[in-house]
């Protein structure tokens, strides 16, 4: 399926990660924490609770909140952002607190609140994917209750080539057809919590792009045990 | 205030017998640790670890006008951010008034102190200047923030390459360093903040003993020089203990001058 000629900017093949780093226990103060890194991408995720919903009307009685809240630190980028929320990273903490609630048992927590706080300290792509797998960790680490974990990736359409993991590089692919980012987030059976797309695709492509994903969330997956299981055998 | 009384009072009575929770003498700090290049997208970068407090500083530059008050004066701008991710007690929303405290205490140590100079980073004068940005987020707090903050500002500003900038489109080639580094002075300032609980005058509080200081002074200096001062919270201070303050402020300064003399090289 790769054209002869193609080659991605980083010189990685099709279907391969950048170097994964991940580990939990990060961030002293909070009831869990965990860095996750694809290649360049660093996310911390740090989370506090279950504790009592502030403010009052936001309770739920029938199960607890996930609250989600996903930070872009101002120099993580080429050109500086202004510290503080955007448009960008509140959408995109809603949509990382739905590919996290399929998995996560807040109804064990009636009229609680568990936060989530998201940092991206450096960033080259596909930081939304990294912010959810380090979050991930960072709720197991919590113990909080889960089904399981979540694992997230981008596919990259480069002209008509698809990609594993998207770099900056790639994102801003102009030839062709330019650049398509699918981010994907799946559970460890195959079930997607998460997806989105910018770009143009065909139907038969992105199904195509969907079972890598799958692929490569099976890979991330077991990236993310190995830091669960060495955080236990480190606290032994 | 989040600390029990109890562990309050305790902490004043370990300090009547001139101890603290984790051994330290009251001019103690805790154990400092510095990584510089944390975040390669910034023009320079630092993590600050004491004890279980950290920050992350990074600088950013660009080119915009000068104020009309320094048209042949580079512009500095500090903002600090107490992440909710860092502590339970942050929490999101606009910028809380310690975090603008904090902000402003920095900016001043580095502003008064000149140790930018500020005049090389003018392109065209009363057209074009540099921007430095030093942005400041708490990664974990355990006490002192305002410290880690400032040797995080001097470190990143030490480490920081300028950007490549095209003369003749007038602007910042993003992405791209010149082998230039910020244009500092020699005499490093730190700020470092003493804080009374009781008769007592200690550095480098951990959280519970932050939580019962009475009042607390920060001063940025260089070898006895001062360029800044700020006086926070609402107990006074007779002269007698401002001179303590002062002189505890001087050998300190020596003290974590040599313990981190060699990451400002």
């Amino acid at each position: 399926m790769t054209k002869d000629n193609f080659k991605r900017p980083d010189g990685r093949k099709i279907e391969e990660i950048r170097k994964m780093k991940a580990k939990v226990g990060v961030v002293k103060n909070a009831d869990g924490s965990a860095m996750f890194s694809f290649g360049d991408t660093i996310a911390i995720a740090a989370v506090y609770g279950p504790k009592k919903m502030h403010p009052a009307h936001l309770v739920n009685l029938e199960k607890g909140t996930l609250r989600y809240n996903y930070n872009m630190l101002s120099f993580s980028v080429t050109e500086r952002i202004r510290p503080g929320p955007s448009r960008r990273s509140q959408e995109i903490s809603k949509i990382s607190q739905w590919a996290l609630e399929p998995v996560v048992m807040i109804d064990k927590f009636p009229g609680t609140v568990i936060d989530v706080h998201v940092s991206i300290i450096q960033a080259n792509a596909s930081t939304r994917c990294a912010g959810i797998n380090a979050a991930a960790l960072a709720l197991a680490h919590a113990g909080i209750p889960m089904k399981n974990l979540v694992s997230s990736v981008s596919i990259g359409k480069l002209d008509k080539q698809l990609v594993v993991d998207v770099s900056k590089d790639e994102e801003d692919w102009e030839e062709g057809e330019g650049a398509t980012d699918i981010p994907i987030t799946m559970t460890p059976e195959g079930k997607i919590t998460h997806i989105q797309l910018d770009g143009k695709i065909e139907t038969k492509q992105l199904k195509e792009a969907i079972k890598m994903a799958k692929k490569a969330c099976k890979e991330i997956y077991e990236v993310q045990k190995k830091a669960l299981k060495e955080s236990l055998e480190v606290e032994d | 205030m989040e600390t029990p009384h109890i562990t309050a009072e305790r902490i004043r009575e370990y300090l009547q017998h001139g101890k603290r929770f984790d051994g330290r003498k009251d001019d103690e700090f805790r154990e400092i640790e510095i990584e510089t290049g944390i975040s390669n997208k910034a023009e320079g970068s630092a993590r600050v670890k004491i004890g279980n407090t950290e920050v992350i500083v990074g600088v950013k530059m660009d080119v915009a006008e000068p104020y009309p008050d320094s048209p042949n004066k580079g512009n500095l701008m500090v903002t600090a951010e107490l992440l909710p991710l860092s502590s339970s007690r942050f929490e999101s929303g606009p910028p809380s008034i310690e975090s603008i405290e904090l902000a402003r205490i920095i900016d001043r140590m580095v502003r008064e102190s000149k140790f930018i100079n500020l005049e090389e980073l003018c392109i065209k004068e009363g057209e074009k200047v540099w921007n430095i940005f030093i942005d400041i987020y708490s990664m974990n707090a355990d006490g002192n923030l305002l410290d880690a903050a400032g040797i995080g500002a001097i470190v990143a500003l030490k480490n920081s390459r300028i950007p490549k900038y095209d003369k003749k489109e007038e602007k910042v080639v993003h992405g791209e360093w010149t082998n230039d580094k910020i244009p500092t002075k020699k005499e490093i300032p730190l700020s470092i903040t003493v804080h009374k609980i009781g008769e007592h005058f200690i550095v480098d509080p951990t959280q519970e003993e932050e939580d019962i200081s009475e009042t607390r002074v920060t001063v940025g200096s260089h070898e006895g020089v001062i360029y800044s001062m700020q006086k926070g919270d609402h107990v006074a201070l007779s002269v007698e203990d401002f001179e303590k303050i002062l002189d505890l402020l001087e050998k300190v300064w020596k003290i974590l001058y040599s313990k981190i003399s060699k990451d400002l090289k």
